[in-house]
């Protein structure tokens, strides 16, 4: 198609960050329009939706600026695409994937349509192989695997950043030795936020296998429902082309879901929960879906989206759907967060629904799902004792209670508790649970087979404990 | 409705609408004037697969069972005279299939690892022969149901082949036994001076249920060697279950622990919305995993709609439907076939998203007002039933559906407008997954009204007294929930020995029988005879130690007896330790008495 007869100033309305052109012929549904203000700018916005003369069109940049009269639109004929290239790594990009690093542009590999195309189920390969984080709370009781999407659920004020980074630094794979990348995207996070993740990246050596995508606070609202994408679309490239293992951070979900409720709202749709428009578990599906592994391709995109729950409230619409979609979760709690517990990790909503394919013998080790089951049903007891002691006070408490309430204590300072750059094995996590464990009477571990009993168990018959 | 039959139409000049408006996943087009409601049509130069939901003068809207980005308006829309159909014939076990029944495997190899838009191959494999054994003679008078002939399909499974629902006649001809393929002519059918000739293949509108002669009363349990279930909450064949539950309660690995051990003859999963992940879980394990009744693969079995939350929207809203045609399919054959929807909720969503974009008057939450009709419709497609055809067989569906309710709260419309219809609610509690009790079916609210079934069903042909037991099992859990809330308040110290042994009965309970680990090689499946032995020895346990309180034991005493860590181990145990442990626990039981010495 001839590209002047594509350029229209049939601009009829404007309305918050949406334009409609009219006069407009042959305009394809999601295509990409450069927007041609009367100073001279140039924006990008992307067709919502198209009839026979006109074109609903979303501006990434905002609507700030535009008119009526001199406003020009051009339609490139084809939705938003991203130039790829193995020399993105090291690169710092903005929320339209446009080089703010002071390097040149990308010189192009491959380019891709931002949407990608949903995985075939039939060619995805079960993720098996586990992660090590170093991190006891998230290797002993919720291993993250390769290929896994494994949100951080955090609430404002929890180091979410810190724990995400920390994962970054010393995330690997035991006795393997393979390309590994980071594809960081911001959305909405502040500048400070973004500079410590960048230090982070600098200071552990990983900046130059890590690409970044900074959409920040202050930047464009509607910008950061591309920012994912151009983060995505980036790994996929990394993961599947060039065999590359990659983490990619995404951060912070929730205002990325501001974003899609402004528009929604601007196109006044029927809202859904919270003034959530009702596509929003489809539209997060489209970004969470993309981790996986594919069969008979060497490399993985694992996703550690971060995002923060409004009020700390977990049945709020991004956490939940985000809980329905991804597998698994890690909830950050204030109250371990008040107590100086690092990582304040609240085990007990915590799932890794991959976990049970990674752990085990020759992955892990052979205790390790009863042991977790152990740990998980003892804390729980643990904890409900807790309550119990809170309104009660402690007498009347039978002397098994007190070996769990000292085991609960025990369990959050030893075990969940670490620092920021203690990196453990899995065999020092499980020797710290078996040393909690060994608090307990051995008639109490009914959730472990008697061959590791007798083979790890140290505690006295009785559960009269030794040590400090 | 034989495979290509078009709609008497043919004489008539085929026109092609032309796009005007497109949002999302719906599309509009004008010149549709003619096209019929649920009429699938091709969209776009992509030939796009489409439904039609509404029409309006010469105008149409359809909703696209693919991406849309790209489509412009003034494309074509192509009409194709025919509902949104499924293919049945042999080839579909063993099958993974999107929304809109395309084999993915195939798509796998015509477009590479990514479903691009517009792929599209065939649901059934043309080339495939399978061997055909004619079940009628030249001359025979044939109805709708009747079975023409049989194939194996893989091998577990003999696939009848029938004569389609609409069609009659003389045998006029059909082929001996040999190896055929599904679109080769295996018989010709004489009805007056019109000749029928019919292949192994036939298609039928999803949104259509096929005939059946009556329904029928389920009479008999569905059992699937989960204890909570086939004990307290059970199932009954041809009958309807929903499983809602908060993300992370456990609803896919109670619905895959029922896809792998409900003795049912036919399993169609339906991952409905739900993650890439799980589906290449089931592609991977189900084939390595044995059924115990038959000892065929679990896969030989089972035919699989994947359709995951990034595929698109509209499809979703299809797979269900796909799913439910399939099961009545088998159903047909007389087989008792088991549907897994994993999750209704999606689907539900997907409804509501679809509505959204037509601008519909939105119901309670923004979901549609025909939800509960939507949801009643499908739902009402299970049951046992007497089959059409001259055979009088009888086949059954039972389904069970998840539902994801937001927040985990159960008032929401779909968790509501669903229980209304089904007959079993399996309600699944954060708070026991929380402490890591699977299944964490909350048996407080959970509630099955095949209870009278079930339970004559156990007492006739597994063993007396259950009953009984399971009565006082319910009474022991809900004693258990009001102790709790006293000692809540007052304090454990002030509860009398009788209750102390009564929360011990019901720890009992819950760790060693309610709770099962899925993932342990035995305790995975619980059959009925061992479900009963291990209850009979637990309460034979309790009674015994009633009278031990009563002559002055305590419930310490009894608590740190090693029968009640033996009773734990009782669902991990082999079939090879079974036997002892059953012995040993014997022996306990007797030995209770004795303990009164050492008080």
């Amino acid at each position: 198609m001839d590209i002047s007869s594509r350029i229209y100033t049939g601009v009829s309305k404007v309305v918050g960050p949406l334009m409609v052109i009219d006069g407009v012929e042959g305009i394809g549904y999601g295509e990409i329009a450069e927007i041609m203000l009367p100073g001279g700018e140039t924006r990008i916005g992307q067709v919502l939706e198209t009839t026979t003369t006109r074109a609903l069109v979303q501006v990434f940049r905002g609507t700030r600026d535009l008119d009526t009269e001199l406003t020009k639109v051009r339609f490139r004929g084809e939705p938003m695409k991203i130039s790829l290239s193995s020399d993105m790594l090291g690169r710092t990009f903005d929320g339209s994937a446009q080089p703010v690093d002071g390097g040149g542009l990308v010189i192009p590999e491959s380019i891709r349509d931002i949407y990608g195309s949903p995985i075939n189920p039939a060619a995805r390969e079960h993720p098996r192989n586990s992660i090590q984080t170093g991190i006891s709370s998230i290797d002993g009781m919720n291993t993250l695997v390769r290929g896994q999407k494994l949100p951080i659920f955090s609430g404002a004020g929890l180091p979410h950043n810190l724990l995400a980074s920390q994962i970054a630094r010393q995330a690997k794979v035991t006795g393997q030795k393979e390309k590994f990348a980071v594809v960081f995207a911001a959305m909405g996070i502040t500048y400070e936020e973004s500079a410590f993740f960048i230090r982070e990246f600098e200071e552990s050596g990983a900046l130059e296998r890590t690409v970044l995508f900074l959409n920040l606070a202050d930047d464009p609202a509607i910008e950061r429902i591309i920012t994912p994408r151009l983060a995505l679309t980036t790994a996929e490239y990394l993961a599947f082309d060039k065999g590359m293992h990659v983490l990619v951070i995404l951060t912070d979900l929730t205002n990325y879901c501001e974003s899609l409720r402004e528009i929604a709202a601007a196109r006044e749709e029927v809202p859904g929960r919270r003034g959530y428009p009702g596509y929003i578990y489809t539209d997060l599906a489209s970004l969470y879906e993309r981790a996986g592994r594919i069969r008979g391709r060497e490399g993985s995109i694992t996703q550690i989206p971060i995002l923060t729950m409004p009020d700390d409230d977990i049945t709020h619409p991004v956490p939940d759907l985000t809980g329905y979609i991804t597998e698994g979760q890690i909830v950050l709690s204030r109250e371990l967060h008040r107590k100086g517990i690092y990582p304040p990790v609240d085990i007990l909503p915590c799932l890794s629904r991959l976990m049970q394919g990674g752990i085990g013998q020759g992955r892990t080790r052979a205790d390790h799902a009863e042991v977790k089951n152990q740990l998980y049903s003892a804390y729980a007891r643990g904890v409900r004792l807790k309550s119990l002691v809170a309104v009660m006070g402690e007498e009347g408490l039978t002397p098994l209670d007190t070996m769990y309430l000292r085991f609960c204590d025990r369990y959050e300072t030893d075990f969940i508790n670490q620092a920021s750059y203690e990196d453990r094995s899995f065999e020092d996590t499980f020797s710290i649970a078996w040393d909690l464990l060994s608090l307990l009477p051995r008639s109490e571990l009914k959730r472990i087979s008697q061959e590791y009993i007798d083979l790890y168990y140290h505690g006295e018959e009785g559960g009269v404990c030794k040590g400090p | 409705m034989v495979i290509d039959e078009k709609r008497d139409v043919m004489d008539t000049e085929i026109r092609n609408g032309t796009i005007i408006r497109v949002t999302g996943p719906v599309v509009e087009a004008d010149n549709m004037s003619g096209c019929r409601m649920y009429e699938s049509v091709k969209v776009g130069n992509a030939g796009l697969i489409g439904e039609i939901i509404i029409l309006e003068g010469d105008r149409a809207t359809i909703q696209v069972y693919e991406e849309t980005t790209g489509l412009v308006p003034g494309e074509p829309v192509v009409r194709t005279y025919l509902p949104l159909s499924v293919e049945l014939g042999p080839g579909l076990i063993g099958t993974m299939y999107d929304g809109i029944q395309r084999p993915l495997e195939e798509i796998l190899k015509q477009s590479g690892d990514m479903i691009e838009r517009g792929s599209s191959a065939p649901a059934l494999n043309r080339t495939k022969k399978y061997k055909f054994r004619p079940l009628v003679k030249p001359g025979e008078k044939v109805g709708p149901g009747d079975r023409l002939g049989c194939v194996r399909e893989l091998v577990a499974i003999i696939h009848y082949i029938l004569v389609p629902p609409g069609v009659s006649g003389t045998v006029e001809s059909i082929v001996g036994e040999g190896e055929y393929t599904i679109t080769d002519s295996i018989a010709v059918l004489l009805s007056g001076s019109e000749k029928k000739s019919l292949t192994m293949v036939q298609r039928w509108p999803v949104r259509e249920p096929r005939p059946v002669q009556e329904r029928l009363d389920p009479i008999e349990p569905l059992l699937t060697g989960q204890r909570i279930i086939d004990t307290l909450f059970p199932l009954a064949r041809g009958g309807t279950a929903a499983i809602p539950g908060p993300f992370g309660s456990g609803k896919t690995v109670v619905q895959q622990q029922l896809a792998k051990w409900v003795n049912a003859d036919i399993i169609i999963y339906i991952g409905c919305g739900e993650r890439g992940n799980e589906m290449a879980d089931v592609l991977e394990e189900f084939p390595t995993l044995k059924d115990p009744r038959t000892g065929y693969t679990l896969s030989s079995r089972m035919v699989l709609i994947a359709n995951t939350s990034n595929m698109p929207v509209a499809a979703r809203e299809a797979s269900v439907y796909t799913g439910i045609t399939i099961a009545e399919y088998y159903r047909d054959m007389g087989y008792h076939v088991a549907l897994m929807a994993d999750s209704t909720s999606r689907w539900a969503e997907a409804m509501r998203e679809i509505s959204g974009r037509l601008e519909e008057m939105p119901g309670e939450e923004g979901y549609p007002a025909y939800l509960s009709s939507r949801l009643a419709d499908f739902y009402e497609r299970a049951g046992r039933v007497s089959l059409i055809g001259s055979g009088r067989h009888e086949g059954s569906i039972s389904v069970i559906g998840a539902v994801s309710p937001p927040g985990g709260d159960f008032s929401e419309p779909v968790t509501q407008n669903t229980l209304r219809i089904v007959k079993v609610f399996w309600a699944l509690d954060a708070d026991l997954a929380y402490q890591r009790h699977f299944p964490a079916i909350n048996w407080l609210m959970s509630y099955s009204l095949y209870s009278g079934i079930a339970g004559s069903w156990w007492e006739n042909y597994v063993g007396p007294g259950f009953i009984q037991i399971k009565q006082e099992m319910m009474e022991i859990l809900q004693r258990e929930n009001e102790l709790e809330e006293i000692i809540r308040l007052v304090g454990p110290e002030t509860l009398p020995e009788s209750d102390r042994l009564l929360l011990l009965k019901a720890e009992i309970i819950r760790e060693s029988y309610l709770m099962q680990y899925a993932f342990d090689e035995f305790d995975t499946f619980t059959g009925p005879k061992k479900q009963y032995h291990m209850l009979t020895s637990i309460f034979s346990f309790f009674k015994r130690a009633e009278t031990a309180i009563e002559t002055g034991v305590t419930v310490a005493q009894l608590r740190e007896h090693p029968i009640v860590e033996r009773f734990a181990r009782m669902g991990s145990a082999s079939p090879e330790e079974e036997e002892s442990l059953f012995e040993a626990i014997d022996k306990d039981i007797k030995s209770i008495r004795e303990l009164k010495g050492m008080v």
